[in-house]
């Protein structure tokens, strides 16, 4: 039986396959393989940080106030003489854990909201598509403020907030795609294997739509940690001396004028760096993730 | 042909780098079309005559190139050419139609407007007479009521309708050469013999050549000069379409031959004479009971018939909508199917053979009728709740399409497995392997295929995933929604061989729908002629096909494309 000819190579399993192509794909790309370098020192920072800093970011150090990067204080010290980098690095650990507890958020309230509305149509689609408009009608920076302003100023509004702002992305982008499914002949070949529509939605039409909803998490995450800083760079986020990026760079920001610009340039340039890595990563997954690339 | 060929192909090497290095998708072939002829080149999927026409085109993927080799048409080096170069001679002298139809049409623009750009980019047309040209070319297709379909988009078409849309476009701009992709794949056999015709008297009256490129041997041998048939990236024979028919040289073609479904053969008869035949297990016997498994009477479905434009105008009209808004997919069908026989529902697309087979299948609502399964009505179920009842299990079905219909993320045994978990009473991990084991030993799938993706199937490895898919639950009734349309012949030959032996062993019935005459002729005891939601024949297989009473089932009969040459030579003899 002729047909029968293997078309690709040895089958692989599981994590192990996992591990190949992802090796593959980055040696395929270069880009996203600074990009993952990158995110491990990112992941790093915000899970040992603590541990590994120089000094105590919250030990403040009046004679040594002010003071320019040097061998000792490797980005300086502010006003109150703390060290810039311990506190940079101290803050990879909050920072991330806003921007990952957003995504995550948003990626269950609006995904599942989003593939629901795509899959069933009619009053769900309605209800999810004007819930996403009208947060769509805000300008999405004030409506977080908003948000944080009268909820108060605690972490988990800001995660909330966050989540709520990049909801109308995620449930159209998941409708979009279930959409597109809902009439596939997968679908229907699950539905005469007796699935209901339950579970069609969560086992076969959620999967085929994670590689783009992964691309946009991680796109999202970028997002949530500049919305995260800017609500802390305004006052309405996480408070002073806490170390964040974005109140750090507030507080900076004051010293420009006077030279002293290392006070807000390093928090600024690790807000950037990561902003930039996630984006990166972005591509990078959706290679890994999807299963036509996989030849 | 004394003078230059129009397109000549010499020494050409294809090479694509892919990750286990690189593919000779075609290597060292020689090919040339001259003015006004008609070429047609034959192979199965993977033979690389797409990738020529590709390399002609100068469209290839980014991991493909012209590794050597020259491609010269009238006289340019298309290896050589500037990219601006190909553009011109793309779409006005060289123009192609694809495969697929839904991917070659924008989906989001209007079929007409996608015309019209065409025209307006060659300077074909000015702005004035651009529309009445666009719809000119619509009926030049046949597209019926061109100046509505002018404002469809291509997801209202059918497959058929927008293939012709598609040649429309290839046409527009009446190139030297056409190059068609397996243009009518997807379309009726009288509609494939309307826009074979058109493409003949087109490249008669304007001398254009045409490569045909296409999997179907009657095709070729009905509308073209000369032929060459392609395997593995090579070519195998090249020869005058009556040379390689009456006396094919090479045993490839022999074989090619041999699988493609022809009146007066059995269906042992189209697979290789050194096939090893399976054994086949018992029969069961069929029950005596003479009652029919399936009784359908008087179904009707009916469709809203208006788009979205129309129901915005309503808003606005006053008094009463307008009589009959409702289009009428099925209308009236009474049939019945008894147990252990195949009965084939042919028709062309659009007839309502899906729709039917949907109802019954109970994934959509019937709007009226009858649906009787075993003595129990199963049309009243709703469709939604009838996914969870045991019944679900023993109505089964193929799809058409296998890729479509396997989950890309799913593993082949997972696929295989699915109905088995949520209906097939069989609990653990290890019993469920081995169940999907003996489904993919009863459908001939190997074993160690069982891990892989669809993407890492062949056509004819995911036919068999559907296949021991649906009969993984032991249906009584089994619908086969085209099941090897999409497969090359030798494939077919295979998948058909297989449904009959399963077919026989399980004592399955089948509602086995088609447009194939010729498939429907090997599988089937009795045949429903279907036509725009009407039955307007049925009887047993061999009266209707050799002694058709209604003159459409004569007129489906005459369009199917005869692969065997009369000593004659007369072109496209009817059965």
């Amino acid at each position: 039986m002729s047909e029968l000819a293997v078309p690709s190579g040895r089958p692989a399993r599981g994590l192990m396959a996992l591990l190949h192509h992802a090796r593959y794909v980055l040696s395929e790309n270069p880009v996203t393989a600074f990009a993952f370098g990158l995110f491990l020192l990112i992941i790093t920072a915000a899970v040992f940080g603590p541990l590994i800093v120089p000094y105590d970011p919250y030990a403040s150090n009046t004679a040594m106030a002010l003071k320019p990067p040097s061998m000792a204080h490797w980005f300086g010290t502010d006003q109150l003489g703390r060290d810039i980098f311990s506190r940079v690095v101290v803050a990879t650990q909050l920072d991330i854990f806003i921007a990952v507890a957003s995504v995550v958020l948003v990626f269950l309230m609006g995904g599942l909201a989003g593939v629901a509305a795509g899959f069933f149509g009619g009053w769900t689609d309605r209800i999810v598509g004007r819930i996403a408009d009208t947060i769509m009608a805000f300008p999405l920076f004030v409506l977080a403020m908003g948000i944080v302003a009268a909820l108060g100023n605690t972490v988990e509004n800001i995660i909330l907030a966050t989540a709520i702002v990049n909801f109308p992305l995620y449930a159209r982008i998941a409708r979009a795609e279930a959409n597109v499914r809902r009439e596939a002949g997968f679908v229907m070949a699950a539905r005469l294997s007796g699935n209901g529509d339950g579970r069609i939605v969560l086992t076969q039409v959620l999967p085929n739509i994670m590689p783009i909803m992964v691309v946009q998490m991680s796109l999202t995450m970028g997002y949530a940690i500049l919305n995260a800083a800017g609500l802390s760079f305004i006052g309405l986020g996480v408070r002073a001396p806490t170390a964040e990026w974005g109140i750090m760079v507030a507080e900076g920001a004051a010293f420009m004028v006077s030279g002293e610009w290392w006070i807000a340039f390093f928090p600024g340039a690790a807000l950037m760096v990561s902003v930039f890595c996630f984006n990166l990563l972005g591509d990078g997954l959706r290679d890994i993730v999807d299963p036509q690339r996989r030849t | 042909m004394t003078t230059l060929p129009l397109l000549d192909i010499r020494d050409l090497t294809v090479e694509f780098s892919t990750r286990r290095g690189i593919v000779c998708a075609v290597e060292r072939i020689d090919v040339s079309v001259g003015k006004g002829e008609t070429l047609a080149i034959v192979g199965e999927s993977g033979s690389g005559k797409s990738v020529t026409s590709y390399a002609v085109m100068r469209i290839l993927d980014r991991a493909g190139c012209i590794a050597e080799g020259t491609i010269t048409f009238s006289g340019i080096d298309l290896r050589a050419a500037s990219e601006s170069d190909m553009r011109n001679l793309r779409g006005r002298e060289i123009s192609m139609i694809f495969q697929n139809p839904r991917a070659a049409l924008n989906p989001i623009r209007k079929v007409g407007h996608q015309i019209e750009d065409v025209l307006m980019q060659h300077a074909q047309a000015g702005s004035q007479d651009v529309t009445a040209k666009a719809i000119e070319l619509l009926e030049q297709v046949r597209i019926a009521r061109p100046r509505e379909r002018y404002h469809a988009y291509p997801f209202e078409l059918s497959g058929g309708m927008c293939q012709r849309i598609v040649i429309a476009l290839a046409l527009a701009c009446r190139p030297q050469l056409l190059i068609a992709d397996e243009p009518t794949t997807g379309l009726d056999v009288t509609t494939q013999k309307t826009v074979m015709e058109l493409v003949v008297e087109l490249t008669r009256q304007r001398g254009m050549s045409t490569i045909l490129i296409t999997h179907d041997l009657g095709l070729a041998a009905t509308y073209c000069d000369r032929v060459t048939v392609m395997e593995k990236g090579h070519i195998v024979e090249t020869a005058t379409a009556r040379a390689i028919f009456t006396a094919p040289e090479h045993a490839y073609t022999r074989r090619l031959m041999r699988a493609t479904p022809r009146p007066g053969v059995s269906l042992r008869d189209l697979l290789p004479e050194d096939a090893i035949a399976r054994p086949t297990a018992q029969v069961l016997p069929i029950a005596a009971d003479k009652t029919p498994l399936l009784v359908v009477e008087k179904l009707v479905k009916e469709y809203p018939s208006q788009g979205a434009s129309r129901s915005l105008a309503n808003l606005f009209r006053r008094g009463p909508a307008p009589e009959s808004e409702t289009f009428r997919a099925v209308d009236g069908i009474s049939f019945s199917i008894g147990r252990g026989e195949s009965v084939g529902l042919v028709g062309e697309s659009g007839c309502g053979k899906s729709t039917t087979s949907t109802m019954i299948m109970r994934l959509t609502d019937a709007t009226s009728g009858l649906i009787q399964f075993d003595g129990a009505d199963i049309g009243t179920i709703p469709a939604k709740s009838f996914a969870r009842l045991a019944i679900r299990k023993r109505i089964q079905m193929v799809f058409q399409d296998a890729t479509d219909s396997l989950n890309p993320r799913f593993t082949a045994a997972r696929a295989i497995a699915d109905p088995i978990l949520r209906l097939g009473g069989i609990k653990g991990r290890n019993a469920v392997r081995a169940r999907c084991e003996v489904l993919a030993r009863q459908v001939g799938l190997p074993l160690d295929l069982l891990d892989r993706f669809p993407h890492q199937l062949s056509g004819g490895q995911k036919a068999r995933v559907g296949i021991a898919r649906a009969i993984a639950l032991h249906p009584e009734l089994m619908i086969l929604d085209e099941p090897t349309a999409a497969l090359d012949v030798s494939v077919q030959a295979v998948v058909l061989n297989l449904l009959q032996e399963l077919k026989e062993t399980l004592g399955m019935s089948y509602l086995f729908v088609s447009h194939d005459l010729n498939v429907v002729r090997l599988l089937c005891d009795r045949v429903l002629v279907m036509r725009a939601g009407r039955i307007v024949e049925q009887g047993p297989t061999n009266q209707v096909l050799h002694a058709p009473e209604a003159d459409y089932t004569r007129e489906l009969l005459a369009a199917i494309p005869h692969p065997t040459f009369e000593p004659e030579s007369n072109h496209a003899r009817s059965a």
